[in-house]
């Protein structure tokens, strides 16, 4: 009797909550490793250009000389290929998507990061 | 003779969830003869292996499909991995099998959600949704994405899935597979539903295996044909039985699918049950030298990935032939001689995937 199945789910669905989120009002699903978009840490990036090279899409520019770096969001496909392979884990996978934008742009980034003069650190610290 | 007319159906309808255009040719209502044309979505992936490491490779051969995309990514990754002899550890296989099984799993609802569209069930289109997205949600948590996985890599797999989590994987998979049996029996049982799909868009059993039909298309028309079979990665010590149909109508096809959802999750099952410990991949060194042919079963049927490689980091060709373009000569076949009425439900009957037919 095909007729009491689809009741059955229908009472059932009936029943229930909602199975859908009413989005705006209430945050979307998000899990520990959803991947929303890639963040960095500025004060750790060596600027090694391993990202740049690793990226499938090309999102990634990084520049040596201006020191920064540079990310287009519409051409990243969140695939954390650089978060993977960055040598001193400065990329970083956020879980919130990147916000809507009405313009194509790129997103750039100042590396404000150092290189330590190992010795005279150590005399800092110590002092 | 009756004057013939031309109606063209598609790039866009809307039964249809990506552009593939038909010129129908009919007589008063009847489709005599059939012309498809693809070339809407074509985005030169084949071409794009040349300018990409075969590392890399791996995320733009998994976005070939939205659908299917883990099983995509895998399928390259046994080829890479066949070409440069590289043994993947058994938790990796064991894990691509998990996921491919889910992505059928949420493959073949959606499937059954678009086709009860098809044929003006929309409440029954939503039930099958609203199943789908706890599959995704099981994605989401194990790989971080919910279409587009990104989790296979070449020499294993990218991450683990916790013992922990698979138990509780293995449990969900309870509530769901009542969920799905409630779904189907209305799929199967329905009077209105049988009274629409029976000895529509019929394919007989040598039309289907001579016109190369493939996957669910080729098993609804009772060939029992199918790549799991074959053993590859660690299906060859999982046990299921083929599901076939003999009908060769849409019912046949929608038949096979449905029972399909429970193989897989009777797969799942198994390989959580025999899943072993130990390392989820393999360092791989050197660059691909030589040529192969891996094949994989997709939802819709058999994938074919062809990889050659001259020993640098660039492969030098690559081509993917995807189950939808096989299907198309059987799907021509099944609508000559249908009502222009029947059209979209058996268009829809074969699961088209446009974007993986032009890669």
């Amino acid at each position: 009797m095909a007729f009491f199945e689809m009741t059955k789910t229908a009472i059932k669905t009936l029943l229930s909550t909602p199975a859908t989120i009413l989005y705006p009002a209430q945050p979307a699903k998000k899990t520990p490793l959803s991947r929303g978009h890639v963040t960095i840490d500025e004060s750790r990036c060596i600027s090694c250009g391993t990202c740049q090279r690793k990226c499938p899409s090309q999102a990634i520019i990084i520049s040596k000389e201006a020191k920064t770096w540079q990310i287009d969001r519409l051409r990243c496909v969140v695939c954390n290929s650089c978060v993977d392979t960055c040598p001193v884990k400065c990329l970083f996978m956020d879980t919130q998507y990147s916000s809507p934008v009405i313009a194509r742009s790129v997103e750039l980034i100042a590396i404000t990061y150092v290189k330590p003069v190992k010795p005279e650190k150590k005399d800092e610290a110590s002092a | 003779m009756t004057k013939q007319i031309i109606v063209p159906f598609g790039p866009q309808h809307p039964v249809l969830p990506e552009p593939i255009h038909l010129d129908l040719v009919l007589e008063d209502e009847r489709v005599v003869d059939v012309i498809p044309s693809i070339g809407y979505i074509h985005r030169g992936f084949e071409k794009l292996v040349e300018k990409r490491e075969y590392t890399e490779y791996v995320y733009i051969a998994e976005r070939t499909c939205g659908i299917c995309s883990f099983i995509h990514g895998a399928t390259y990754c046994q080829g890479i991995e066949q070409i440069m002899n590289i043994d993947v550890p058994e938790r990796a296989q064991y894990l691509r099998v998990i996921w491919s099984e889910y992505s059928r799993l949420h493959s073949h609802l959606l499937w059954l959600g678009l086709f009860a569209d098809s044929f003006g069930f929309e409440n029954l289109f939503m039930n099958a949704w609203r199943i789908r997205e706890r599959i995704l949600d099981v994605m989401e948590q194990t790989t971080g994405g919910r279409v587009i996985q990104g989790s296979c890599k070449i020499g294993g797999v990218r991450r683990d899935i916790s013992n922990e989590k698979l138990d509780e994987m293995r449990r969900d998979l309870d509530g769901i597979e009542r969920e799905i049996r409630d779904l189907t029996t209305v799929f199967l049982q329905d009077d209105s539903i049988k009274h629409r799909l029976r000895n529509v868009g019929r394919l007989s059993k040598e039309d289907a295996y001579h016109l190369g039909a493939v996957g669910p298309t080729a098993r609804g028309s009772g060939v029992a044909i199918d790549l799991r079979k074959t053993g590859y990665g660690a299906y060859g010590k999982l046990n299921f039985q083929l599901v076939t149909d003999n009908c060769g109508d849409c019912y046949g096809r929608c038949a096979v699918r449905a029972q399909e959802l429970f193989t897989s999750i009777d797969l799942i099952r198994q390989a959580v049950r025999k899943i072993p410990d130990g390392p989820i991949d393999v360092r791989v060194t050197g660059a691909p030298n030589g040529e192969f042919f891996t094949r994989a079963e997709q939802p819709r049927g058999e994938l074919v990935h062809y990889l050659k490689g001259n020993g640098t980091k660039f492969l030098v060709r690559s081509r993917i032939r995807t189950p939808t373009l096989t299907n198309i000569p059987p799907l021509v076949r099944m609508l000559q001689g249908c009502e222009l009425a029947d059209v979209p439900v058996i268009v829809l009957s074969i699961d088209p995937c446009i974007s993986c037919t032009e890669r």
